[in-house]
This record gives structure tokens, sequence and C-alpha cells, in this order.
């Protein structure tokens, strides 16, 4: 598929801020599932952009703005072309071998109940690949989606506990639970072209990948039960949120923020219905 | 038991004779009146509790500011020992920042085999996110502190190695400043290595590893944590003796991939930071969001080249009890030769054997958590009691991982100055060396605990420990005795 | 120099400035109410906590006004930010944070004020914290001397500026809220003197005997404003800290090569109190007067936040 992403970030201040620098990792990076098009980065205002690579691997652009200024306009969007390989990742530059994903971090750390959730998916089936479908399937029923929970910094336990979150608890949890299985797990941060038509999102989506023996990377997406096809964006990779949020600010100027985000993602019109 | 302790001055001579070239130091403690000893270590202790030379014991909360005993009869090496003990910190520092570069680059050493892959990639001190950055000049661990041990004349064995930000390089000038004033007698009667160079070593360290494209003066600070920190005479003390700024992270400004420092006639560009910040404080976009201690974007300055950190991240994991106990062959590894300064053996509990026989021996040993520092998660098998070992032996069986386990060593004693008089104590001993991506500086000297009680094995200052002076005699002065 | 650490140089100035005008204001008030031969009462403990810019705070603890009330909110209270020990503390704290840049002797003398303070939570009798307060005022004039014999570089002009801002507003605030209790309205300036009421005033500016030296023929409230206001032999005057605030920026000019609003606000202030005389403030208001140049005080601190990026 060709798809069409418009990620569209409104921060409004209560007062003027003098200054601002934004990690965001924002910007696809191809593998023979994905090919980016081309990509841009918007700022409604002055600012400083410097991109660098980090260990992950993950593109990484910072921004740096001057005060006085109250509120800020971020869009990123672009092209991307898209491929069903039944959520395998390969060609990707892996920067790491794949055992650095086995620890655990605070967000994605088991407690007892996922350790014990992860020991009997273990019992019931041998093969890992199994495994992890086994995973993703029980915690898609388990986990019950809810949109109205905020998207703090939530850890796995909490999150299995409450048996319900986002797409980002289900990640956490999916991660928690294969490494408790010996199996390396990372999370990843991303978009999703829905296929029912809902094309405005208010977040952007996060799903899972585990390293199988012989296969590698491959990627599962607890909050939909299925593994990622050609309507997925995949952006950034790490051990857990914090190493894959799309953004992570600091401002200096006190006051209150709000922000309005909006994601949507079509199919670009050059590109006929599938 | 106590007569098989090596002395470091009378050897195991019991206090009757005292070693080859250490004749006028003993003649000295011999000689000088036990009350004007005394006198001399009051008069020292009042200095230091002026200057404000303190430090905080943890969770000890009440007791806000100690000052850390002070002994005035020093340990004192011979050029010799000394010539061999910097030989062997060279070697031993030169492959520690090998490794790292390795570990955070090719990883070599892994797929060779020589380390298993799964003790370094899953480490907690292991930190993915600088993966695959070589840092200015490739030095990691510009600074080192290696904590040894000595069991014997030619015995001196690794104990610790502190890849992090080793801190107790204050105490060692300041004893030396002490003891200067206090026995000027001693510097009369023997050619001293002085230590006072240290700062200034600091300095032009600091500068050699700036960036490749900083400019020909370039801008050092001392990123401290504020001056509520344990350390913080530390650190205001060296920042005031290289001449550089000491900086909070609020007087620190990341824009546009450079780090700048808020001056009153401006921004003022960076190059260097020494940093007594823990990683996972550093940069909150990247580190724990909830540091207030940390600079924002400061990692993303490092991953542009813009800025060198001293120590850099990711460097702790040298630090790691497992890890060190592979260091034998680390060094061989990429030294080519055998480790000239020899570690303590160590049993890694994380090894099934190993733990059989740590729990087995428990009594017997020292076991440590692999990443516990200041003598905290620590068992003495020894001098514990029943329930403390059957408490660590449930701790130790819950996650084997996170243990090493050693012989309880027969650490050497030094004259110590003590309430029933001249008594031996044991000691450890942390030299400071810094490496500038050339070569590694070690000055003669360092820091010596002493374990004050009597008996004690364990030397750190939130146990009760105290500090000596630790005096390298310049090679002239090899023979006092022909001086006479 | 780092702007923090101008910044807590000038707040150390400030604070110490502050610490030793309480400790006399209230030594003042003190030896007016319990030991003159009439006792002032009240009002001369409300004035106190006007002076002190604590009325409001101490008004939220409702404690009644009595002396050991008054006395020890100004001194000890925890809730009070201008009282002598919270002065003392951020002193303290800033003196330690930015320990290098003060000497050894500057450090010790705030030390030491704080050591006198810290641990003691009530004033006792009236002789029992005259002599605190007097043990204060000593260790702030151990400080002075420290800063007197410091570098003339940033680091001392920035403590010394701090001083001065703070003393400029202190003495402004002592004349405006005396003259109104000793003058009530409709009374003509120039009548008749309440001697202890303005010996308090003299005495907490520390000019007793500097007003004999200058106006040999006897005391008026006129005399006594203009002495405080315009007489710049007076350290604590108006005029002689307008002077040295001008002074002081001009020397960091001269140091970091650059001048700002901050400069130009106090050569302006220094200007027009030049060109002031005494019948003129009274003419005008002296209240009106002092406002406004309290007001002109706090903006031209403000200034110097901004020229020197304190924040």
């Amino acid at each position: 598929m060709r798809l069409h992403v418009d990620h569209r970030t409104d921060y409004v201040f209560s007062e003027p801020q003098r200054r601002l620098v934004q990690l965001l990792r924002v910007t696809p990076v191809n593998f023979a599932a994905q090919h980016v098009i081309d990509w841009h980065i918007d700022v409604d205002c002055d600012a400083r952009l410097r991109n660098h690579r980090d260990g992950f691997g993950n593109h990484v652009t910072m921004l740096y703005i001057d005060g006085p200024i109250s509120n800020v306009a971020l869009r990123v969007s672009g092209e991307v072309l898209t491929d069903d390989r039944s959520g395998m990742i390969e060609d990707a530059s892996e920067r790491l071998p794949a055992q650095a994903f086995l620890r655990s971090t605070g967000l994605s750390k088991a407690d007892d109940a996922i350790r014990t959730f992860a020991k009997e998916i273990a019992k019931a089936k041998t093969d890992p690949l199994e495994q992890m479908h086994l995973l993703m399937a029980r915690l898609l029923e388990r986990i019950q989606f809810e949109p109205t929970l905020d998207a703090v910094e939530r850890d796995a336990a909490t999150a299995f506990e409450a048996s319900q979150g986002v797409c980002q608890d289900h990640a956490h949890i999916f991660c928690a639970a294969a490494r408790a299985m010996g199996i390396p797990a990372r999370y990843v941060s991303g978009h999703l072209f829905r296929r029912d038509g809902a094309e405005q999102q208010e977040a952007s989506h996060a799903w899972a990948e585990a390293c199988l023996p012989s296969i590698g990377w491959v990627g599962f997406d607890p909050a939909n039960g299925i593994s990622p096809d050609d309507a997925y964006v995949r952006v950034a990779i790490g051990l857990d949120y914090r190493d894959a949020a799309p953004v992570a600010g600091r401002r200096v100027g006190g006051g209150e923020e709000s922000l309005a985000v909006d994601v949507r993602v079509t199919q670009a019109q050059s590109q006929s219905q599938n | 038991m106590a007569n098989r302790y090596f002395d470091e001055i009378w050897g195991n001579s019991r206090g009757r004779k005292p070693r080859p070239g250490f004749e006028s130091i003993a003649r000295w403690i011999r000689e000088t009146p036990r009350r004007e000893l005394r006198r001399r270590q009051d008069s020292a202790e009042t200095a230091f509790r002026q200057l404000g030379i303190t430090f905080n014991v943890y969770g000890d909360e009440d007791e806000a500011e100690r000052i850390i005993p002070f002994d005035i009869i020093p340990r004192v090496f011979t050029a010799d020992e000394w010539s061999k003990l910097s030989d062997g910190l060279e070697q031993r520092v030169t492959a520690l920042n090998m490794f790292l570069e390795d570990v955070y680059g090719d990883r070599k050493i892994l797929n060779d085999g020589i380390v298993p892959a799964d003790l370094i990639l899953c480490n907690p001190g292991f930190t993915p996110l600088v993966n695959g950055h070589r840092p200015p000049h490739g030095i990691y661990a510009h600074i080192c502190g290696i904590d040894m041990v000595r069991t014997g004349p030619d015995e001196f064995l690794v104990l610790e190695d502190n890849a992090r930000t080793p801190s107790g390089v204050s105490y060692m000038l300041e004893n030396r400043e002490a003891m200067l004033r206090l026995c000027p007698e001693l510097f009369e009667t023997f050619e001293v290595e002085p230590v006072d160079g240290y700062p200034d070593a600091l300095g032009e360290m600091m500068q050699a590893v700036a960036p490749e494209g900083a400019s020909g003066d370039p801008c050092c600070v001392l990123l401290t944590p504020g001056h509520f920190n344990s350390a913080f005479y530390e650190h205001s003390f060296l920042a005031d003796n290289i001449g550089i700024e000491l900086v909070e992270a609020a007087d620190l400004v990341v824009d546009d991939d450079i780090v700048w420092m808020r001056t009153i006639e401006g921004r003022k560009r960076v190059d260097v930071i020494y940093r007594r910040i823990d990683d996972d404080f550093l940069d909150p976009l990247v580190f724990r969001p909830d540091s207030m201690l940390g600079v924002p974007g400061l990692m993303a300055a490092y991953f542009a080249g813009n800025v060198t950190l001293i120590n850099a991240p990711g460097g702790g994991i040298a630090d790691d009890k497992a890890i060190y106990s592979y260091m034998p062959e680390i060094v061989k590894y990429y030294s080519g030769q055998d480790a000239k300064l020899p570690n303590v053996e160590t049993w890694r509990c994380r090894e099934a054997d190993a733990l059989k026989y740590t729990l087995d021996n428990l009594a017997e040993l020292v076991v440590k958590k692999v990443d516990g520092s200041g003598g905290y998660g620590m068992l003495v098998g020894p001098t514990s009691t029943t329930e403390e070992i059957e408490e660590f032996r449930a701790a130790l069986k819950a996650n084997p991982d996170g243990y090493i386990a050693q012989p309880t060593l027969a650490l050497s004693t030094v004259p110590t100055l003590t309430e029933k008089g001249i008594k031996g104590r044991h000691v450890d001993f942390r030299p400071f060396c810094l490496s500038d991506g050339k070569g590694v500086t070690t000055i003669p000297g360092g820091l010596t605990r002493v374990a004050l009680r009597e008996g004690s094995l364990v030397v750190n200052s939130s146990q009760g420990g105290g500090t000596k002076d630790s005096l390298v005699l310049r090679p002239e002065s090899e023979q006092p005795e022909a001086k006479d | 120099m780092l702007a923090r650490t101008a910044s807590y140089l000038y707040w150390i100035g400030r604070y110490m400035e502050r610490a030793e005008f309480t400790a006399r204001l209230i030594e003042a008030t003190l030896r007016l109410d319990a030991l003159s031969a009439r006792p002032a009462g009240e009002a001369a403990w409300a004035s106190a906590l006007s002076v002190a810019a604590a009325r409001e705070d101490f008004e939220k603890t409702g404690e009644s006004i009595t002396p050991t009330n008054v006395a020890n909110f100004l001194t000890f209270s925890k809730d009070n930010p201008n009282s002598i020990y919270n002065c003392l503390y951020t002193a303290r704290m800033n003196a330690r944070a930015v320990r290098t840049a003060l000497t050894r002797e500057g450090w010790e003398s705030i030390n030491r004020a704080w050591l006198a303070i810290d641990g003691r939570s009530s004033v006792g009798s009236a002789q029992g914290t005259i002599n605190l307060l007097e043990a204060l005022i000593a260790e702030s004039r151990g400080f002075e001397g420290a800063l007197h014999r410091m570098l003339r570089q940033e680091s001392h002009y920035f403590l010394m500026l701090g001083e001065s801002i703070e003393r400029a507003d202190n003495t402004a605030r002592l004349i405006d809220v005396k003259y109104h209790i000793i003058l009530p309205e409709g009374e003509e300036v120039g009548g008749m003197v309440d001697r202890d009421q303005w010996g308090t005033i003299l005495q907490t500016v520390s000019a007793n005997t500097a007003f004999r030296w200058l106006y040999r023929d006897g005391l008026s409230p006129r005399r006594v404003v203009e002495m405080l206001i315009l007489r710049r032999e007076l350290p604590r005057s108006i005029a002689a800290t307008v002077d040295e605030v001008a002074s002081l920026l001009s020397e960091l000019g001269k140091l970091t090569g650059y001048q700002g609003e901050a400069d130009r606000l106090a050569r302006l202030r220094q200007q027009r109190i030049n060109a002031t005389g005494i019948r003129e403030i009274i003419t005008g208001g002296l209240h009106q007067y002092l406002q406004a140049f309290i007001e002109e005080n706090r903006l031209l601190s403000q200034a110097i936040t901004r020229q020197f990026r304190f924040d």
C-alpha cells in the first residue's frame, strides 16, 4: 500500500514559554516491508532541527525553539510504501544483538502474575512462534482496550492487573511475558491505517516484536490480535515506551500545557484500492 | 589468626623488625610520642571539620554531616612497589577502555566467546542507547578508581573497578595537605612523590579529550547534582583547584545540539563536562524523565560529537562484579599479555557449580551484589551471625545472577593510632588513573581506607572506616639508611 | 561568571542585609517598648510588622500583636519568608552553593550568623532577645567587613549590589511607615517630635550619632527625613544607596564590557534624586514619594535580574 501519514500535534501553553527542547522519534526507517518515499517535519515557528540515530537505530530529530512562545504546531507528514510480509522484519539495520532485548525495564517488568501467565502459554505450546501467537491472542482477549485511559507511563504489571489499557500497555505486557519465556521482545511505535475507514486517530499506535529462532524479528499487535501487515508504518523501537515514544520534551517557562494530537493515516490517492 | 596478616611496615615479624626499606618510617612511628601523634591527629580532624569535608551516611538522616576519621600514621609504598603497581594499573585501565569501546562497538570479545554475551547484553549496566556511538578519542573511563587490597609483600589484588564516577580524590589531596603541615619531618626524611599535581593533570586530561572540533582552548566544566549532594565538597574543591566552573543542570542549556553555559555575559559554549551525576539522571529526555538534575538534550549534543562527557555514559557496566571476574581474560584479550594485577578469586553465582560452592561455604566467604557498592548488600561470612547468613542464603537462591562470592582475604595491616596505642589495622587502597586517549597517568598516591575497628575487614566510610595518607617514595630514597 | 553564581551572590547580599535590618528593627522596637518610660505598645509592634513587610503573613497566624509574638515572628518564624531565621538560612544555602566565589572569611561570617540562630526557637526576656540580636548584628558586621576585604571582582560587586538594593528598600519602607505614625493626618510637618519614636528610627538605620553630627541644632521630622533620604554622608540614606547602586553597576559594566537597562534606570534615578530637595518631597507628599521610590527600586532589581540573566 502507499500510505499517507499526517501527524499533527498542537501545543498551547498557559504562559509564554522561554524555551522548548523536544526529542522526536517520528521518522520511519526503511526495511523490506517498508519504503519511505518522502517525509517532512514542519514547525510553525522559528526552530532549529537536528537529526541523529540512537543506539537502537531510531531516527531521532531534536527540535529547539526559543521563546517567548505560547503555542506550537508540529506537523509530521509523508508517504510510505508498505508490503505485507506477515509481520516479518527483514533487511532492517539491526544495531543490537537480539539478546539485548531479553532484559526487562521498569515499564516492561514481569511480576508474578505475568510470569504465571507466561508459564501457562509456554506449557500450552512448544513452538516459539506458536507461543507468541497464543500470547497475542490471550492478551487481546484478556486486556480490554480502553481508549479513555490516559497514556501515562503505566507499567506492565499495573495494566495486567487492571485487565485494561491502551495499545502501549498491550505492548509492554507482551514484551514482559515474552522475555519471561526467554524470547527477546521489543516495543514498537508507529502508525496504523484503519481499514474500517476511521482515518482520524488521537494517538499513534504501538505494538511489539519478538525474535524467534530461525525466523528473526516478527511483529505482533496484541491490541488488534494480528501481525502487522501493509497497514502498518513502523517508526521506532526500544526496550519499552520510553525508548521509542514519539515525543519527549522539556520546556522552560512554567504554566500549563495542553496538547491536541491528530493522526490521519490514509491511502495515497495515486494508489488504487486493493 | 592475627599473626598471619601481613603488615606493610613490619612484614610478618610481629613488630620486631621492619621490612627492608621501611626502617626510617618504623623509627618515626617508634620515636614520635603517642601524645604528639594524638594531638596532630585531632588537629587534622578539626581542620577537616572546619573545611566541611563531610559526607552523608545513607539511611542515617539524623546525622547528616560527618567527617571521615583520619589516621595520622601514613601508609608507605616504596618506589619499586609503586612502579609495579602503576604498570599493572596502566595495563588494566587501558584494557578496560578497550573493552568498553568494543562492547558498544564491534563486540568482538562477545563474538569470540571470551565473555558470555548475555552477561553484557542483559546487564542493567549495559546502555543500548549509546550502542554504536564512539565517544571522543574512544575513551569511556577517563577517570578510574581501582580498589586494591594486599595480602603479602608482592601480592596486590584488584578488588573492584570503578569506572562510573569514582569519588574520594579530595581526601587524597586534603590528607596530604594535613600531613605536610602536621608532620613536616616525615617529608624531610623521605623523598615523597607529590600528589598535588592531580588537579592540573585532571585539567590537562579534560582539555586533551575535548571533541575534535572544539576550539584551541576548550571550555571545561564540572557538573554537580548540587550542594545537597554528599560529595559536594569534593565537587567544589576540584572545580576550584582545576580552575573550571562548577555548574548545576540549570546552568546548562542545549541548543542546536550544542551545550551552552549561562553566564552573566550571555551563553558560552561548553566542550567538556566532568559530570558527577549518574547516567540515569543525565538527560530526562532519554533517561529518567523525572530527573531534575539533568540537562534536556545533553545526550543529543553528545551523539552529535559536540561535547565530551567524563566519564562517558554506559561505562558503568565495567563496575559490575560479575564482569570484574572476567578481567584477567579481558586484559589478556586486549593487551596480549597476562594481567599484571591479579583479581581476587571469584565465584560467579550465576554458574551452578559456583552457586553450590558458595551456598555450601557461606560462613567462610564474602558475598557481594554484582551491582552493589559502598559496602552495602554484602555478607562477610566469618563475622556474620547465623541469621544474617541464612537471610543471605535466601536472597542468593532467589537471584543467583545478582551475586558473586570471594574468599575472605587476609588484608594487610598498617600501624594505626587507636585507643589502645598503635595497632595494626586492615587497609585497602584506591589509586586514581586518568586516561586521555594517549596514555594512562596514575597519580603517585591515592586513598588508603582503614578499618578502624579491631579485626574488621570492612573499610567503607559508611561502616566505620577511616583514611590515611598514602606516601609513594621516590627512587632516590630507596636506601634511606645509607643517607644517615 | 555563571549567571546563577551572580544571582546567588546578589541574593546573599540582599538576605544578609535584610537579616541585619530586621534585627535592628526588632531591637529598636524592643527598646522603645520595653525599656522606655512610656511603652509604645501594640502600635509600635504593628508598625514594625509593616516595616518588615510581614504584616499579612503575621495576620495569617491568627496570633495577637504582643511584643513576644511579633519578635518571635520576625526573628524565628519559618512561616515568615523574611524572618531573620529564613534570611540567614537562605543566605547560607546560597553561600554553600557558591562557596568558591566567596572568600573563606565571607563564608565563615555567614555560617557563624546562621549557627547563632539555628537551634533556637523563641525569644526569651527582652534583655535575652537583645543579646541575641546584638550577636546577630555583630556577625552581620563581620560579613560586611569580609565583603570589604574581598578582591574588587564580580563576586564583590554582586554581593554589594544586593546589599545596596535591599538597603534602599528597607530605608524607604522604614520612613514611610514611621512617618504616618508620628505625624497623624492634618498635623503640620515641623511640629513637636516624639523623641523616642524618632530615636527608634535612627537606631534602626544606625544613625543616632550621625544625626547629631549633621544637625547640631535639634531634631525635627523634616530634618530626620531629609537626612534619611538625601544626605549622602549617611551610608543607609536613600541617596547614598542610589549612588552606590549606580557605581556598582558601572564597575560591573567595566568588567563585562557592556551596559544595559539596569544601568540606565540606576543613572536616571541618581540624576533625579540629585535634583530633588526636601521641600519638594514634602510638598509633593512624602508617602507618594516613597511609594514611587520603592516601586522604582523593585523595577531596578528586575532589570538587574534580566541584564545579568539571573533566570
